[in-house]
């Protein structure tokens, strides 16, 4: 191939680029399009990295076309060497090269996996805005239930379902879990997702830089209503989100204790926004312990008990510590489920935790019950 | 109330509801196949084919056999699991707004966990072991496999995996649980049906099958290589062989033991995998993809490997670099154990852990790219024929690289953070798989079919299967990484958003391009068959080969080599024919052959009724199956007449016939 082909087949390619972009650009990609300091820097080091890869993709896709026409047996005007098998210049190419480039990235992968580590403090709220020392993030609890999100502002004494309210620029820190199933806690403009996990309490630290509506969903597939576990995710002015919570407050929903917890644990679907005036301040540990139904024991006061009868201290680091007692242990929390083998004949293929999901009718209970009408689309949406 | 109980003895919990009887989606599809099976049964009884393909085709040990049976498999499970995807794309490409679709989420979440769990344990898996069984033995002029029988019973106990999965379709239910059957929803708790035993059951017979095989080909590579084949002058695909068994007899034995503390769970009621009772749901987690990481090796490398023979085939030239194409897959091999923690980032392991993942995950992408280079060189200054196997390799390189790209971003934990389930994911894993192991595996069929049945496939239908696959896929696959980075996850059935619904109209025609592509490779089949004679290869060597199962027959015989042969050189058979190899005429002596056996069949049927009286809970049957099975498996250890001898007058007149044969041409 000539050098004017070369030019060519560049030009061909810039094209098709360019008619990329533009076909890209009528959408809304709301990945790259963040509305949050995390986000924002995952969205940035997506774009780096693609960069820095294209360095070494576009080369090799040219490559493979330059060579696959110009050797192609139809074309006298080539070199042919059936002997060329080895080079140990071209082979210390082609091994240094990928080996750079996964250098660079593997750098970039170690500073920013700890900078943006769910679990640290964030240290600013967006580029070049530093946060004030001893600034308190806001605490909000999120539990993952079947199919719906709950919400817990504990500060705040009031927690809602599907629809999650967040202060522009204030730092948020979520604790996240579940009920039964791994659900993924996902807001695509906000950060990245966590698994929320039974028994188990992840922590995520984001900031919403951008007042205004989007959509958050389950990433994990959790069963039969994992389509619909969608919730609402509102930025709003400081002043905005005071007036919001003092509004839940004082809006006349019910209060969120255990036995109202445990009627709205059950499967449903398609749940509309609801809103409590008040939680118990020590629900989401007994969630988190998995015991929140009366007389279940505690995870942590098992793990407590069994620790002081037991091996010890897990990380005491001796042989056998932390390994559970033989004898004297308590009662471990939890029912024991019943086993195929133990079924009564004439009970095969139910279980009590699974029956049709109760449909959106849940709501009726709950008086000022917000009614969103049709589902709404995920689009952004103007401050409310 | 008695008489239940007699009903619920004799037929555990298989009652007539179990039947698709109101369905109006499957009874159909049940139909067709239950007439289509009525028919080919009459037509193989009306042509008196059983005892044919009893004798010749399912007792038989010849590594050729058991390939070609495996291939089979594979394109039979790749319509269903194919059928599986035309239905989710159209669901996904008319469920918007008020319009709910046509699949509820019941039998939406049916058909994704069968389309992934098929797709890889039914449609790759036996095609890559078809083709590595047929052509591995050839390439390293042996005569069989190191053990005949288990190749045989490693067949049938797949297919016996196959044919559970295709049951569950019409009795019972499948999983609804993704492809994983991740715990704690595949728990009986949450999965109470019969839907996870169907999975369960079918991927642990398969997979023993698989272990087997796996065993018998690595021990094949390292003990029955002929004289003079050091390791180093081993065909590449036969490295890349044996590094994929090596895989796959280290990774299968942690799935079988999760899968089996999953069944001691459901079954027994033990507490390894539920959320209370100190149970590790997370576990389970980490025991799959220990397995299923490397799986994705195990399937890639052999198509690594059948890329390499081809490129170095039809450009003339010898494989640029093979020894670091060599050190490259083991390489590969030894890093496949180490990444397996990057599919669950965001369960919150830790920064540093997670970097540690994340960075072994992307030092993968080292070897790969220089792999990619040696192709990329051995096309340079060749003399390149754009037959279909080479119009694979080149739509392989651009596609893969593109797949391989997306998968080092989602190696970085940060960005895997946003794009982790989403369709982004989704659309890189179809990327590779598709892109690198299916575009291998048809190349691969393309390449070698001649050698299997002595005529080529239909060059025209072929490139028709050609052009359908690649841009098919491009249609099909570009939206969803799109709908991804726009915030779409992954197992949805329905999307209230319908400024969506335009990428997954595009999606839909994509699949049905490939639907074209699909339908072009099996015309190229019937057009192939249909003019053999046209098509027909007599010299054995229809592409110019360079390695030893050219420098026989084609199909070859039995004993695929009259004489062993005796290698110099990489290349093997480039490099007989030229020092002008003359095949000798007389001299021969007699062969020994293992002879056929029905072992397999029967152990792989009990472990089928076996599994299927544990899904229904019919314990007396599958007790009895296993008592059954280890009978058969104890009195074949007494069954010692188990070979014949090949007079050297019958393999004289095998040679002199294929001479003949070539002469008349």
């Amino acid at each position: 191939m000539r050098e004017s082909d070369h030019i060519a087949a560049l030009r061909s390619r810039a094209f098709l680029v360019l008619v990329g972009a533009l076909f890209l650009s009528g959408c809304d990609m709301v990945v790259l399009k963040p509305a949050g300091d995390i986000a924002l820097q995952q969205r940035n080091l997506i774009l780096f990295a693609t960069a820095v890869m294209l360095l070494i993709i576009v080369p090799v896709l040219v490559l493979t076309v330059v060579f696959a026409w110009r050797y192609r047996r139809g074309n006298p005007n080539k070199n042919y060497d059936p002997e060329f098998d080895h080079s140990t210049t071209l082979e210390l190419v082609i091994w240094a090269c990928p080996l750079l480039i996964i250098i660079a990235l593997s750098a970039v992968t170690w500073t920013h996996t700890h900078l943006l580590d769910p679990f640290r403090p964030l240290e600013r709220l967006g580029p070049g805005r530093p946060l004030a020392k001893g600034t308190k993030p806001l605490e909000v609890q999120v539990v993952a239930l079947e199919w719906k999100w709950l919400f817990i502002y504990p500060e705040q004494g009031i927690a809602t379902v599907n629809d999650l309210a967040l202060p522009v620029d204030v730092p948020v820190r979520f604790s996240i879990t579940s009920t039964d199933q791994f659900a993924t806690f996902y807001a695509p403009t906000l950060a990245g997702m966590i698994y929320a996990m039974p028994g188990m309490d992840s922590k995520l630290n984001a900031v919403l830089n951008k007042p205004g509506q989007t959509w958050g969903y389950s990433g994990n597939y959790t069963g039969e209503g994992h389509s619909t576990m969608r919730f609402r995710l509102t930025g709003l002015r400081l002043a905005d989100f005071d007036r919001w919570a003092r509004e839940v407050k004082q809006g006349g929903g019910l209060p969120l204790e255990a036995s109202r917890y445990l009627a709205l644990e059950k499967p449903s679907e398609k749940v509309p926004f609801i809103r409590f005036s008040s939680v118990s301040p020590t629900l989401f540990d007994r969630i988190v312990n998995r015991c929140v139904e009366a007389g279940r024991p505690c995870m942590n006061q098992t793990m407590n008990h069994d620790m002081r009868h037991g091996g010890g201290s897990p990380d005491a680091g001796g042989l056998g510590s932390g390994t559970m007692p033989g004898h004297g242990s308590m009662p471990a929390p939890g029912d024991k489920p019943e086993a195929a083998l133990e079924k009564d004949a004439g009970d095969k293929g139910s279980s009590p935790k699974v029956g049709m999901p109760v449909g959106p009718d849940y709501n009726a209970r709950g008086r000022d019950a917000e009614k969103p009408g049709k589902p709404q689309t995920p689009k952004a949406q103007a401050n409310p | 109330m008695s008489d239940n109980r007699l009903m619920q003895t004799i037929f555990g919990r298989l009652t007539w509801d179990a039947l698709p009887l109101h369905d109006p989606i499957v009874l159909p599809v049940f139909g067709v196949v239950a007439l289509g099976g009525l028919v080919t049964v009459f037509l193989l009884t009306r042509y008196r084919l059983w005892g044919y393909l009893w004798k010749e085709w399912f007792t038989s040990v010849d590594h050729k056999k058991v390939g070609i049976m495996y291939v089979i498999l594979g394109i039979v499970m790749l319509l269903r699991g194919f059928s599986d995807a035309i239905m989710m794309r159209i669901q996904q490409a008319i469920a918007f707004g008020p319009n709910e679709g046509y699949l509820p989420p019941h039998h939406y979440d049916q058909i994704f966990t069968a389309h992934g769990t098929i797709m890889i344990f039914f449609v790759a898996i036996p095609l890559v072991v078809g083709i590595i069984n047929f052509v591995m033995p050839l390439q390293i002029g042996a005569r069989d496999v190191a053990f005949p029988f288990l190749n045989n019973l490693s067949f049938w106990l797949t297919a016996a995996g196959a044919v559970l999965v295709m049951t569950s379709l019409f009795v019972g239910e499948f999983a609804r649980t993704g492809w994983l059957g991740y715990a704690p929803l595949s728990e009986l708790d949450y999965s109470p049906d019969t839907g996870v035993d169907y999975y369960l059951w079918a991927l642990q017979i398969a997979g023993v099958g698989t272990t087997l095989s796996a065993i018998n080909m690595v021990t094949t590579i390292v003990k029955m290589r002929a004289p003079g084949m050091t390791m180093m002058k081993m065909p590449i695909f036969c490295w890349t062989a044996l590094c994929s068994n090596v895989l796959a007899v280290a990774i299968f034995p942690a799935l079988t033991a999760a899968f089996f503390l999953l069944m001691l769970d459901r079954y027994v009621g033990t507490n390894f995998f539920t959320n209370d009772l100190g149970g590790a749901p997370m576990m389970y987690w980490n025991m799959v993809w220990i397995w299923g990481h490397p799986e994705v090796y195990v399937l890639v490398l052999p198509a690594f490997g059948i890329f390499s023979e081809i490129t170095s085939t039809f450009t003339g030239k010898r494989l640029f670099g093979y020894s670091s194409m060599v050190y490259a897959t083991v390489v590969i091999t030894i890093l496949a154990y180490l990444v397996w923690l990057h599919h669950f980032f965001t369960m919150g392991s830790g920064p540093t852990v997670n970097s540690f993942f994340g960075i072994a995950t992307m030092v993968i992408a080292i070897p790969t790219g220089a792999k990619i280079f040696n192709w990329l060189f051995t096309m340079y200054r060749g003399d390149i024929r754009f037959d279909l196997p080479m119009m694979w390799v080149v739509a392989f390189m651009l596609t893969f690289t593109v797949g391989g790209m997306t998968g080092v971003l989602l190696a970085i934990p940060p960005a895997d953070f946003v794009l982790h389930n989403s369709l982004f994911l989704v659309a890189h894993f179809h990327n590779v798989i598709i892109g690198g192991v299916l575009f291998g595996l048809f190349a691969g069929i393309v390449y070698w079919f001649p050698k299997a049945f002595g005529f080529i496939l239909d060059p025209f239908w072929g490139k028709v299967g050609f052009w359908g696959w690649v841009i098919g896929y491009w249609i099909a696959w570009t939206p969803m990484y799109v709908v991804g980075l726009m915030g779409t996850t992954r197992r949805v059935n329905h999307f209230d958003d319908v400024s969506l619904q335009p990428y997954f109209i595009v999606a839909m025609v994509g699949v049905v391009i490939i639907a074209i592509g699909i339908f072009g490779f099996i015309m190229s089949i019937v057009m192939g068959v249909k003019h053999r004679r046209r098509l027909a290869d007599t010299t054995g060597d229809p592409w110019e080969g360079r390695t030893l199962e050219w420098s026989t027959s084609s199909p070859p015989p039995h004993y695929n080599f009259a004489f062993t042969p005796v290698i110099h050189e990489l290349d093997a058979w480039y490099d007989m024919k030229r020092r002008g190899y003359e095949r000798p005429a007389d001299g021969y002596r007699p062969i020994h052959m293992p002879g056929n056996t029905a072992s397999g069949v029967l152990i792989s049927g009990l472990a089928l009724v076996m599994g299927f009286g544990m899904i229904w809970y019919i314990w007396w049957l599958a007790a009895l199956a296993f008592v059954g099975l280890l009978a058969v498996a104890i009195g074949h250890t007494f069954f010692l007449d188990r070979d014949y001898v090949i007079p050297p007058d019958e393999v004289a007149r095998t040679e002199a016939h294929w001479h003949e044969q070539g002469a008349l041409t």
